[in-house]
């Protein structure tokens, strides 16, 4: 397993980046994880519909997304919104769509990401589909897609890595092994000894990277991206990391994994050892910390009031973003709804 | 107007696409370098390359699901189902990832791409590629289902499809691929969808079909000794409420023939409607001319009595007109 930053923050290897942008990334982990928890709070008060925390895989998400161009394809699923944000999605509007507002899936033209996937593993083909299709268009954006350690269990894992492998597109399949599936374990999961050994399979380098160690992360996802721009194919890496809360806010994880597993995990925080790391050569003090903290709230926080200030959908914007020219029976209820509504009857 | 077989007016619709787009690509099991196993995409891959011409692996969700990808960047995949039921292992692809793309990202998201299958039962087939299986598509909002009943408007119908900005599922009644029709070509030969034709006008009764029985109504029509008005849905979503609410309106009496098993059809909601919106003028139940609720035969005898014939329609429908009741069906011992 590559790592170049241990737990307790020693370098065993070559930074693969400089300190202004490891102190850059660093402060979008804070940032990130200040939102997971917001989000939690959030949906404990009602304000948000059922959230998926990503606490405990910081590195991995923020690490490999560090590693794209701006205009680089993103196919991502619900538990990735440091990634997203990460690859430019609007905080206000990831927010939105956890308030169960469509508007949430519709980021600005120039990000080139997808609505996040809610089912698991649908989404991983539309990767290998974008990559395919830019390089048929003569561009040089490549695709990344995000997916969990359950959804390699799913035929359409194997299908999107067969298809990727032959085709040779520049697709980048990022697995975060976060040791749970809701509550089935990596081992019961599947037989082989690591995810990575599943790309030997199909044709392509496979790569296990400590997903906790933002350096390793970083280093490895930019070898997959700068393989996949020249041309030459897919990776699959395997993160491995752990999900240090429920599997959504409907889950209770204290039913079926040990807390003892939990507290070990929470000794590797992807955060800690890079603030070691930064503190070691005289990037961290607690005043700059707080400071950190205390933006990355004030980031949060704007998101959060621009997302409840959008105006509530009407009843009739159920029929819109179904197809581009509605047929006759869809616009003729719409019309009619409306029109009762405007009489104060509907 | 040519004269041609339906698989090849499918195959020039989509050569004229793709010369009139170039964002329009080809791929599926055996569409290149075989041209298609019904020969529907026959001369693409010499005109138009390998690179918007592919066969792939044989990888039903992985094909469906890139071209799901491949159409948010802007490119036009028309991709093949060999036979509808390998639909199966990639149904996710279609209605919960392709159709619902445009609505989870407020319009932002578009997925411009055609899923064409092969469908239907007269080939000898057997049980597991002999199916109609429309019926999985109707009901999941954000997808049109069209089809061809002949070359004369698989040409038109398939232009519109590609051109469309939405999915669109473009079915193929397989047993009419060797059939000959006279085909209007051209780009302004386009059929829009969710229009009906009236491919016959009459007086006592109107005959909705679709697909494959579009052909069985249009013979019984010519044989029978009432005035039968036929109507070729052509898309069933959305399907053309106005074409059928008026031919109904004057002819008063509605029959539907669908190559699908008796229950769940599509038969049934067109059913619904017309009796809710015309339960007063109406002078005979309505009738619907299906299979029975069991799988396609093999053999070829079975196979002929399970498909809805044109002597089966002409019985059943002289006996509504005849009684003003139902008749049973065949499988009940009624009117053969």
């Amino acid at each position: 397993m590559r790592q170049l930053l241990t737990p307790s923050g020693d370098l065993v290897g070559e930074a693969p980046f400089g300190l202004d942008l490891c102190v850059r990334l660093y402060r979008a982990m804070v940032v990130a994880r200040s939102y997971d928890r917001k989000c939690v709070a959030l949906q404990k008060q009602g304000r948000l519909a059922t959230y998926a925390p990503f606490e405990g895989q910081e590195a991995a998400q923020i690490g490999s997304a560090a590693a794209l161009e701006p205009d680089d394809w993103m196919v991502a699923t619900y538990r990735d919104a440091a990634a997203m944000w990460a690859q430019g999605y609007p905080m206000e509007l990831l927010v939105a769509g956890r308030t169960g507002d469509e508007r949430g899936g519709s980021p600005p033209d120039h990000v080139n990401v997808l609505p996040p996937s809610i089912t698991v593993g649908g989404h991983m083909v539309h990767a290998v589909g974008l990559a395919w299709a830019e390089r048929l268009q003569g561009s040089s954006r490549i695709a990344i897609t995000y997916f969990g350690d359950g959804a390699t269990s799913e035929g359409d894992f194997h299908e999107a890595l067969n298809f990727a492998g032959v085709y040779g597109v520049g697709c980048v399949f990022f697995c975060q092994n976060n040791g749970w599936a809701i509550s089935m374990p990596r081992s019961a999961q599947t037989a082989s000894e690591t995810i990575a050994q599943k790309a030997i399979a199909y044709g392509m380098p496979g790569v296990q990277v400590d997903g906790n160690d933002l350096f390793a992360v970083y280093e490895v996802t930019r070898q997959a991206v700068e393989r996949a721009r020249a041309g030459e194919g897919p990776t699959l890496i395997e993160a491995v990391t752990y999900r240090l809360g429920p599997h959504t806010t409907s889950d209770d994880p204290g039913r079926y994994r040990d807390a003892g597993e939990v507290e070990e995990w929470r000794r590797r925080d992807p955060l800690e050892r890079v603030r070691i790391f930064l503190s070691e050569r005289g990037r961290w003090d607690p005043e700059w910390q707080a400071e950190v903290e205390e933006k990355a709230a004030r980031e949060v926080e704007r998101a959060v009031e621009l997302a409840e200030s959008l105006p509530p959908p009407a009843p009739g914007d159920v029929f819109g973003g179904m197809f581009e020219s509605p047929p006759r029976h869809l616009r003729e209820q719409q019309a009619t709804l409306e029109l009762y509504r405007a009489a104060g009857e509907g | 107007m040519p004269r041609m077989r339906m698989n090849q007016a499918i195959a020039q619709a989509i050569a004229d696409e793709m010369r009139s787009d170039p964002t329009v690509v080809v791929f599926g099991e055996d569409v290149a370098e075989a041209g298609g196993p019904f020969k529907t995409t026959d001369g693409l891959l010499i005109e138009f390359g390998p690179n918007r011409v592919r066969d792939t692996p044989i990888s039903e969700m992985g094909f469906l699901g890139a071209a799901v990808g491949a159409a948010a960047t802007g490119l036009r995949p028309v991709v093949e189902i060999m036979f509808i039921e390998f639909l199966g292992v990639a149904l996710d692809q279609l209605v919960t990832q392709g159709s619902k793309f445009r609505y989870l990202s407020a319009g932002k998201v578009t997925v411009p791409m055609t899923i064409r299958a092969s469908v239907g039962a007269g080939l000898g087939f057997a049980a597991q590629h002999s199916q109609t299986l429309e019926s999985w598509m109707l009901a999941s909002p954000g997808l049109k289902v069209a089809s061809a009943s002949g070359a004369e408007n698989a040409y038109g119908l398939l232009r519109s499809a590609i051109q469309d900005e939405d999915p669109v599922v473009f079915l193929e009644p397989r047993r009419l691929y060797a059939v000959r029709g006279d085909v209007k070509v051209g780009s302004n030969a386009a059929i829009p969808l969710g229009q009906a034709r009236i491919v016959r006008s009459g007086e006592d009764v109107t005959i909705v079909a679709f697909g494959s029985t579009v052909r069985v109504a249009v013979d019984a029509a010519e044989q029978a000794e009432f005035s039968a008005e036929i109507i070729d849905l052509q898309t069933l979503v959305p399907w053309d409420r106005q074409a059928v609410l008026e031919s109904v309106a004057r002819t008063k009496r509605l029959v539907i023939v669908e190559e699908n098993p008796y229950s769940f059809g599509w038969g049934t909601e067109i059913a619904t409607k017309v009796a809710s919106e015309l339960f007063g003028d109406l002078e005979a139940p309505v009738l619907r001319v299906t299979t029975p609720d069991v799988p396609v035969p093999f053999g070829k005898a079975l196979e002929e009595r399970f498909l809805p014939s044109t002597s089966y329609l002409l019985a059943q429908t002289r006996y509504l007109l005849e009684t003003g009741t139902l008749p049973r069906p065949w499988w009940e011992g009624g009117p053969t």
